[in-house]
């Protein structure tokens, strides 16, 4: 039977409907979640990291000493391991001001194991606080300014950086040319300057709008951080704009809307989540920056710079208290490290070009 | 026939990777002679290149293992030769040009820069004598004003000119074989048209053999004398250019000239395909690896891998080789059709 | 080119404009100065002191005054009821104005007694950041996916895990105390300065590695190495001629926030090893609210850190002959 190759006949459609449909196979995220799994030491960074999250989450229901208790003694007291003294009792629920959450934390704590506590595993500081206690109570300053400084910097960037891409055109090279020249600022002068400038005004903020010193410094370190983002997300934007398949989304008739979100969005989120795990080792480090000038977090909360400024005080050439160094930069460190492997390893299972491979 | 100057027998290559090892070329054999143009066609990835970038050690070690019985070139062997004498040979006695002018010159160095290195490596000049062939070189292939374009950055010249610049580089040091890939399939049609009339005027003058390396058999049936089809990192069938369009051997040199559209066909006639995907060179099944698309196939040709062997074409009584079990009954339907 | 600069310069004087504009006025309008803070003065002294620095003018003369270029005070230009003795003066001409803090100094004076301390303390660090960072991210690249490459990743990635102080604290225990073999601290030899130096170039040091390599890799894995090594070029200069000035591409256009980070950086390891550099006195000036200093030091840093990234795209453009200034 002859027949005109443009007229496909009902069969064929079906076919090539069907082959389509077994071509199309896994979403994005279903794809870079396989690629990442396959990825041993992102992998690996990221249940690291989930543990890092759960331990601070759940910090004070576990049986540490407190991280605060003053235990006036003239020097610190070095790593005892856990198997020579495995804990001892006469804990005292002694903490900063907790939310009501951890308040049933620590119930539940004192329910379970009573007054024990563990041993001064990793030694202890000057003032007779436990450094593992420290270390975890410090975790959760440290993972909370840091993600709150980054959705900060998020919000900002990404908004700027959107606008600025879709608006195309003068307004667009405008807003871009703006973030060309604060780039070209050291910013972190200006923001030590307004901060010692709010300092001034600490009391008041506090007592009539409940703003504490952390919350003037993540707004002030989102402020500092946007700019990268709008960067990306704008160059990410404008390049998508242009590309085939909005054009292809656009002919089919699809609406803007369904554009923005089936189209754009994903592909703008993956280069985002890969720029957070970038933003918050950088955040946490500002912390660690600013909390050695004396503009960061005080005690008697504690965070991982905090505890970094406290060890590196501690250096002196009569005594080596190594121990007041070296844990506090390795949960740091570690820490760190896992984010960035993890980014590392987000940024290949997402990245378009590898899709597919190996 | 005359000694060939350059052949291979047996060359295979694989690339080992965390999946499984991939066969990209599996005993290859062929010949080149003297002055002869060699047209090697396939799909993509049926191992053309690689073929020819192993012949030159140009397969990325690890992950690529490059194993052949021999490679002859002249007196000597590649296979055997030490990286430092192979790299003599390259660029010298066997050049390469590359499928995409745009990305296989570097952007940061200029055109003269990268063409006297050339002749600096392999004859030793000065930069202020290579220059003088270097320009002589570009107006060969046909640039205009050859002197101020040593001073041009790559960006500054078009597709079809910067595939002139690769053509001029690869012929400075007048190979005996020109090894082109894939040469014209960034351009645009007219350009190609031209670059491949410069291959054809370049290897009159200089008697260089070129091995032509495409999936576009119209630049294949214009320019080859012998034709190599490959599917799978294997040969499947090699024979005159001629012969091989006139009367395929192979049922997949038969899809892949039914699936070539031309001006005398009937336009509501719908192209032929030829079914199916190749195969996953990883874990490729027993037997002809193009069975799965096969019309013909049969068990026999799933039991076992057939090998590429002399047949004698029926109808010119000359001896090709194919690579399918029934290419003598191919032949005879050819004869039929021919008769009828 | 000219075009490109002075757009640049364009820029510039209004970014500087508004920086200076908005620190200026805040700082005025925040409650108490850097006067009464320690202990009440005697109301004449503090009327005095208010008087010398201009406190008891309108903001917008003191304004005016601070940018300059005309000097509103009793030694300007006499068609402003001044004697003429010294009619200009302000920002505009490079005078950053008195110390609030140091009585006896000017702006001028602190910054020309440290700049040189910190700028040789930078140079130290951004020089030893290059020549590490560039040899790491090379050999890494070349040897990729041995234990070499893995091995000296951990520790690129290592170093910019941990606060610079970290790595100082680590430093002097190690080049201190264990092996005396630097002072501990303050300034005076090049020896002092060999610590700090590593300490704040550390971080750069491992970011650039990082660079570099994946600078490298990405060139490597291009087209025209191909094409060279088909040219039947040795390794080396395939290397050296057709991959490392792709390579280290990235490097350059980092270094322009590299040399802001390293001014950061300063701040701290200033402090750590007693260094009397810039940093340290930008620190104590913004704690002690001596605000021109803090303004001076920070329109300084401005200046140089633009001038510095304008260099370093200046400098881009000779690397990368795609880059057409007039466009970009």
């Amino acid at each position: 039977m002859e027949r005109s190759g443009w007229d496909l006949g009902r069969d064929d459609v079906e076919h090539l409907l069907h082959e389509a449909a077994a071509m199309r196979g896994e979403s994005l995220w279903q794809d870079a979640l396989r690629r990442l799994r396959r990825n041993r030491a992102a992998w690996s960074s990221l249940l690291f990291l989930a543990l890092v999250a759960a331990v601070s989450l759940f910090a004070p229901a576990l049986p540490l000493p407190s991280p605060v208790t003053l235990d006036l003694q003239l020097e610190p007291q070095p790593p005892v391991a856990p198997w020579s003294v495995w804990g001892s009792h006469g804990f005292e629920p002694d903490y900063w001001d907790l939310t009501a959450v951890d308040g049933l934390l620590v119930k539940a704590r004192l329910a379970v194991f009573g007054d024990w506590q563990t041993g001064h595993w990793l030694g202890t500081d000057g003032k007779g606080r436990d450094i593992l206690s420290r270390i975890v109570w410090g975790s959760r300053t440290s993972i909370l300014v840091a993600l709150a400084a980054t959705l900060c910097s998020l919000l900002i960037g990404v908004t700027y950086g959107a606008l600025s891409g879709l608006l195309g055109g003068r307004v667009d090279n405008l807003m871009m040319r703006v973030v060309d020249v604060l780039y070209s600022i050291p910013f972190i002068f200006l923001v030590i300057f307004l901060i010692t400038l709010v300092n001034e005004y600490r009391t008041e903020l506090e007592d009539r709008f409940g703003i504490d010193r952390e919350v003037v410094f993540f707004i002030v370190i989102g402020a500092v951080y946007w700019l990268t983002m709008a960067r990306v997300v704008r160059g990410q934007v404008l390049s998508l704009r242009n590309t085939e398949f909005v054009d292809a989304a656009r002919v089919i008739g699809a609406s803007t809307a369904r554009i923005l979100f089936v189209h754009l969005v994903p592909n703008v989120l993956s280069i985002v989540i890969v720029y957070l795990t970038l933003t918050i080792p950088a955040v946490m480090l500002f912390e660690a920056f600013l909390t050695f000038l004396g503009l960061g977090i005080e005690p008697p909360k504690v965070s991982w710079g905090l505890l970094a400024v406290d060890g590196s005080e501690m250096v002196n050439p009569v005594r080596i208290y190594w121990w007041l160094v070296v844990f506090p930069a390795a949960a740091m460190a570690s820490t760190l490290l896992a984010l960035n492997v993890l980014g590392d390893g987000l940024r290949d299972a997402l990245d378009p070009k590898l899709r597919g491979k190996d | 026939m005359a000694t060939p100057m350059l052949s291979v027998r047996d060359l295979s290559v694989r690339f080992d990777t965390p999946h499984g090892s991939v066969r990209a070329v599996d005993g290859v054999s062929f010949e080149l002679h003297e002055g002869e143009t060699l047209g090697l066609v396939g799909e993509s990835g049926s191992g053309k290149s690689v073929t020819n970038l192993a012949l030159l050690g140009l397969v990325p070690s690890p992950p690529g293992v490059v194993e052949a019985r021999e490679v002859r070139f002249g007196e000597r062997d590649l296979a055997t030769l030490p990286p430092a004498e192979l790299r003599r040979i390259r660029g010298n006695e066997i050049a390469m040009i590359f499928q995409d002018p745009m990305t296989s010159l570097n952007p940061l160095l200029t055109v003269g820069r990268q063409l006297t290195e050339v002749l600096e490596e392999h004859r030793g000049l000065s930069r202020s004598e290579a220059r003088t062939l270097c320009a002589r070189g570009l107006g060969d292939v046909g640039i205009p004003e050859p002197e101020a374009r040593l001073d041009a950055w790559p960006h500054e010249l078009s597709g079809g000119m910067r595939q002139r610049v690769m053509i001029a580089m690869a012929l400075l040091c007048r190979p005996r074989v020109l090894i082109a890939d894939e040469p014209t399939t960034a351009l645009d049609v007219t350009i190609q048209a031209q670059i491949l009339e410069l291959l054809a005027d370049l290897q009159e003058r200089h008697g260089t053999a070129i091995v032509l390396i495409t999936h576009d058999l119209g630049v294949v049936a214009g320019m080859a004398d012998r034709v190599h089809v490959m599917y799978a990192g294997r040969l499947v069938e090699a024979a005159r250019t001629d012969d091989l369009f006139g009367r395929p051997l192979h049922p997949y040199t038969e899809g892949l000239l039914a699936s070539v559209p031309s001006f005398d066909g009937d336009p509501t006639q719908a192209l032929a395909s030829i079914p199916g995907q190749p195969p996953d060179l990883v874990d490729l099944p027993p037997g002809c690896a193009f069975a799965p698309r096969c019309p013909l196939a049969s068990d026999a040709c799933r039991a076992r891998t057939p090998l590429l062997e002399e047949v004698t074409d029926p109808r010119s009584s000359r001896r090709r080789r194919s690579a399918c079990l029934d290419a003598l009954a191919l032949a005879e339907r050819h004869a039929g059709e021919a008769s009828r | 080119m000219t075009r490109f600069l002075l757009r640049r310069l364009m820029w510039f004087a209004i970014t500087l404009w508004v920086v200076v504009t908005v620190s200026f006025f805040l700082m005025r309008a925040v409650r108490g100065g850097p006067f009464d803070n320690d202990r009440a003065l005697h109301e004449s002294i503090e009327r005095n002191i208010k008087a010398r620095y201009h406190l008891d003018w309108h903001p917008f003369k003191q304004y005016l005054h601070y940018i300059g270029p005309l000097n509103l005070d009793e030694q300007g230009p006499e068609f402003l009821g001044g004697d003429g003795t010294r009619p200009f003066g302000g920002v505009l001409t490079g005078d950053f104005g008195p110390s609030f803090k140091y009585r006896d100094f000017t702006v001028n004076d602190i910054i020309g007694q440290s700049l040189p301390i910190s700028v040789s303390l930078g140079v130290i660090a951004l020089l030893w950041a290059l020549a590490l960072g560039l040899t790491v991210g090379i050999a890494s690249a070349l040897w990729r996916g041995t234990r070499i490459d893995v091995g000296l990743r951990l520790v690129a990635t290592a170093g910019i895990a941990v606060p610079n102080f970290t790595i100082a604290g680590f430093l002097v225990i190690g080049f201190v105390f264990v092996l005396p073999l630097f002072p501990v601290a303050g300034y005076g030899t090049w020896r002092h300065l060999v610590l700090p130096g590593f300490a704040l170039g550390g971080p750069f040091a491992a970011y650039i590695a990082r660079l570099t390599r994946t600078g490298m890799l990405e060139v490597l894995s291009q087209d025209y190495i191909r094409t060279a090594h088909a040219k039947g070029l040795p390794p080396r200069t395939v290397l050296l001629r057709h991959a490392i000035k792709g390579g280290v591409l990235p490097v350059v256009s980092y270094l322009g926030p590299a040399t802001a980070g390293i001014l950061t950086g300063s701040l701290v390891i200033e402090r750590i090893f007693a260094i009397p550099g810039t940093g340290s006195h930008f620190v104590n000036s913004a704690l002690n609210r001596d605000y021109t200093l803090a303004m001076g030091v920070t329109i300084l840093y401005t200046v140089l850190v633009y001038s510095l990234n304008t260099a370093v795209d200046f400098a881009y453009t000779l690397l990368d002959p795609r880059i057409d200034l007039e466009e970009s």
